[in-house]
């Protein structure tokens, strides 16, 4: 079992702020932790005693389960909290509740917010370990982690892939998560939506920006799809999902670009029949619920992880 | 107060006199005396040995939250931020609460005004509670004492009224200053770029600027009226204000010390003290502006001053407010372009002394006999640490706390009275 001895960061704000060396260790340690999830008893005592808060200022199903479920499987004690986001408007600021959170002594936190960069303000606040559940458009470093161990499994390497990712680069944290973190690895990604959807700059993180969707999913290793949005506060960004769909979906004739064994991924919530033809969706080449099984298995690392830096 | 004094051994730049020379400045009863004027043999003496003898410097673009928000800032501990920074004269903004857009609330800051330590000039309001929709009554705001008139803050949207704002403006000879945004563009929090994209925060375009640059550019070419352009940022602002001028259009414009400083890589952090409107841009911009204060291009730097409390700053990225406080900053920063040899220590007065009056049509900026005694002493060498205690702004938002900053004013003089000094 790791010790953390290796491991040397007490916040995970972002995969940008781990080395290689820092991923594979997290790699390997939720790899080992997978197995517990398999068991009849799904419960050790590693993480007895320790307080873990979920403070999340967006709405969230799957990720709040996620880190829950792996607190729970360690045996911390969670508490799940999601200020109503006009909050701020009664005059309790982000600072505020980081102090009140922070008088009762928890261990862990766990953040989600609307606005990049709140978690690395909480963290200047605080004792408790902080973690980032996903900041605005900025990162979401659980995601992009339960990513790279689900493409790790099935292809058993992180070197030379080529992963195409396809859809709103511009408001996915999934997306920006993902492409400094396979980047890092040793593989390359290539993004490809409508020019309305790739930010600025995005090569500067790693990306390779392509023209033409045959360009981005020509012999890919991974195809990940992102949800998306037609417009985003008054923001046009779409004429309409029909379209979208047709010029920038995966259909299976798309999904025969890539290498016959390419994994089809995506963050979720899936719009089948937008982003992904269901048949795609649902096929055999989907590892979806991989990544979701994956993300527990990460989660768990996470927090065992940092509290071996307290 | 005495207000006789001679300014000994001091390197005397004024521009406007062609002159820059170490000699002796000779101040009688607070006005500019002949160099060669009998007085007394005990007129007290001002050592300036290694300092600059300069006009009075002018900040023609600050906030100073008075009315309204003086737990932000106050007049009187804007005006003394201002005498620490060498400032003799500050023109504030109208964005007070209520809006400086009539004569009883420009009234009201020239009376608090009357006990500041530098002189205030207030800025009226284009339209009334900067809304954008009527004018406010340009003539009763300047009769009472406006001596510009600005929405700053917010963009004029219709086209219409700041075509209408710069024409009846032209009628009392007051400046127009325009905040130039196109609002639909703007909607973002950093420069658009990829450091916005690494950040995940929302962008502003340049073009967010230099399209309202144009507009403005383009109501004063065909109304034949004078425009000027606050807080300068792109590259593509200036291009278009240089070919205008080029073409005889009547335009000038000021930049502001943070943006010849820092680009948006210093928004790293999500450190909430360098969030302004416009944005800190890429370093091409930063390196466009440097030239264009050198070649004329740009006439003013001005500090766009804007203090704030932590409730405003102390927040996400996205919810924080925008602006720093500069008027303690703005001369060092400044006197890092001329040992950079970006502009020459002549050029510096122009850009801070000199032109800003001209452009507001306010007296200052040279120091002929006879002018008032507006002078400001600077150590171009004087080397400091700019730390929280040393702030004299109410507030402490700004990028520059903890820099060691070299060059300062020493002393600040106005109309003959010491309002600053830090020699013996």
């Amino acid at each position: 079992m790791a010790t953390g001895s290796t491991f040397s960061h007490h916040h995970i704000l972002g995969i940008e702020q781990l080395s290689t060396e820092d991923i594979s260790y997290i790699l390997s340690t939720a790899d080992s932790f997978k197995e517990i999830s398999a068991r009849p008893i799904k419960k050790v005592p590693t993480l007895r005693g320790h307080t873990i808060i979920n403070l999340f200022f967006e709405p969230s199903t799957r990720t709040r389960l996620s880190f829950e479920v792996a607190a729970k499987r360690m045996s911390a004690d969670t508490f799940n909290i999601s200020p109503s986001t006009s909050s701020t408007t009664k005059g309790e600021t982000l600072i505020d509740t980081a102090r009140n959170i922070s008088a009762m002594h928890p261990d862990i936190i766990i953040i989600r917010h609307s606005c990049s960069g709140a978690p690395h303000l909480l963290s200047r606040y605080v004792d408790a370990a902080v973690i980032n559940a996903g900041d605005g458009a900025h990162e979401h470093p659980s995601q992009g982690l339960l990513d790279l161990l689900t493409v790790k499994e099935h292809r058993g390497t992180l070197s030379g892939l080529k992963i195409a990712i396809i859809g709103d680069i511009s408001h996915s944290r999934v997306a920006h998560s993902d492409i400094v973190g396979f980047t890092k690895m040793g593989s390359e990604v290539f993004v490809y939506g409508p020019s309305t959807l790739i930010p600025k700059g995005i090569d500067q993180l790693g990306a390779v920006v392509c023209t033409s969707l045959s360009q981005a999913v020509r012999d890919a290793d991974v195809v990940m799809t992102l949800r998306i949005q037609k417009e985003r506060q008054d923001d046009p960004l779409l004429p309409s999902l029909r379209e979208y769909s047709r010029e920038f979906g995966i259909s299976r004739s798309v999904l025969a670009l890539a290498r016959p064994d390419a994994l089809v991924m995506h963050p979720g919530p899936v719009n089948r029949g937008v982003e992904l033809n269901p048949d795609v969706a649902d096929g055999p080449q989907s590892v979806i619920l991989d990544q979701v099984t994956n993300g527990v298995a990460v989660r768990m690392a996470l927090l065992y992880l940092v509290m071996g830096n307290m | 107060m005495n207000t006789t004094w001679r300014i000994i051994n001091g390197r005397i730049i004024d521009p406007i006199n062609q002159t820059d020379q170490v000699r002796d400045l000779l101040i009688i009863n607070g006005r500019i005396a002949e160099p060669d004027q009998t007085v007394a043999p005990d007129v007290p003496e001002i050592d300036a040995a290694g300092c600059w003898v300069v006009p009075g410097l002018t900040d023609m673009h600050v906030h100073l939250r008075e009315p309204g928000e003086e737990f932000k800032e106050d007049i009187l501990s804007g005006a003394r931020a201002a005498a620490a920074g060498g400032f003799t004269g500050v023109a504030c903004m109208p964005n007070t609460q209520p809006v400086n857009d009539c004569k009883a609330v420009t009234a009201l800051i020239l009376a608090q005004a009357a006990q500041a330590a530098v002189r205030v000039y207030p800025v009226g309001a284009i339209s009334k509670g900067l809304e954008g929709l009527q004018l406010a009554e340009f003539g009763e705001m300047q009769a009472a004492g406006a001596v510009a008139v600005s929405d700053d803050g917010r963009p004029v949207r219709d086209s219409q009224l700041m075509r209408r704002a710069l024409e009846y403006a032209s009628d009392f000879g007051l400046t127009v200053i325009a905040h130039s945004e196109e609002p639909s563009l703007s909607k973002g929090v950093m420069n658009e770029g990829a450091m916005s994209t690494r950040l995940g925060l929302k962008g502003i375009p340049t073009a967010a600027e230099s399209i309202m640059v144009y507009r403005e550019i383009a109501l004063a070419e065909f109304t034949g009226t004078k425009v000027h352009i606050a807080h300068v940022s792109t590259a593509m602002s200036l291009d278009l204000i240089r070919s205008a001028k080029a073409r005889g259009v009547r335009v000038t414009a000021e930049t502001a010390p943070h943006y010849f400083t820092l680009t948006d890589e210093a928004v790293a952090d999500y450190d909430t003290n360098v969030k302004m409107n416009p944005p800190l841009r890429s370093a091409a911009d930063r390196e466009a502006i440097k030239l264009a204060l050198a070649d004329g291009t740009l006439d003013a730097i001005a500090t766009d001053h804007a203090p704030h409390s932590i409730l405003e700053k102390e927040l996400e990225f996205d919810t924080a407010a925008n602006g720093i406080i500069g008027l303690e900053t703005a001369l060092p920063l400044t006197l890092a372009l001329v040992r950079d040899q970006v502009i020459d220590a002549r050029r510096l007065v122009e850009l801070l002394a000199v032109n800003p009056p001209a452009i507001l049509g306010i007296p200052g900026g040279t120091l002929r006999p006879g002018a008032a005694a507006d002078v400001t002493l600077i150590d171009p060498k004087r080397e400091f640490l700019y730390s929280e205690e040393q702030v004299v702004s109410k507030s402490r938002n700004t990028p520059f706390l903890g820099w060691q900053l070299q060059g300062r004013a020493v002393l600040t003089m106005v109309g003959g009275e010491i309002r600053y000094t830090l020699l013996g």
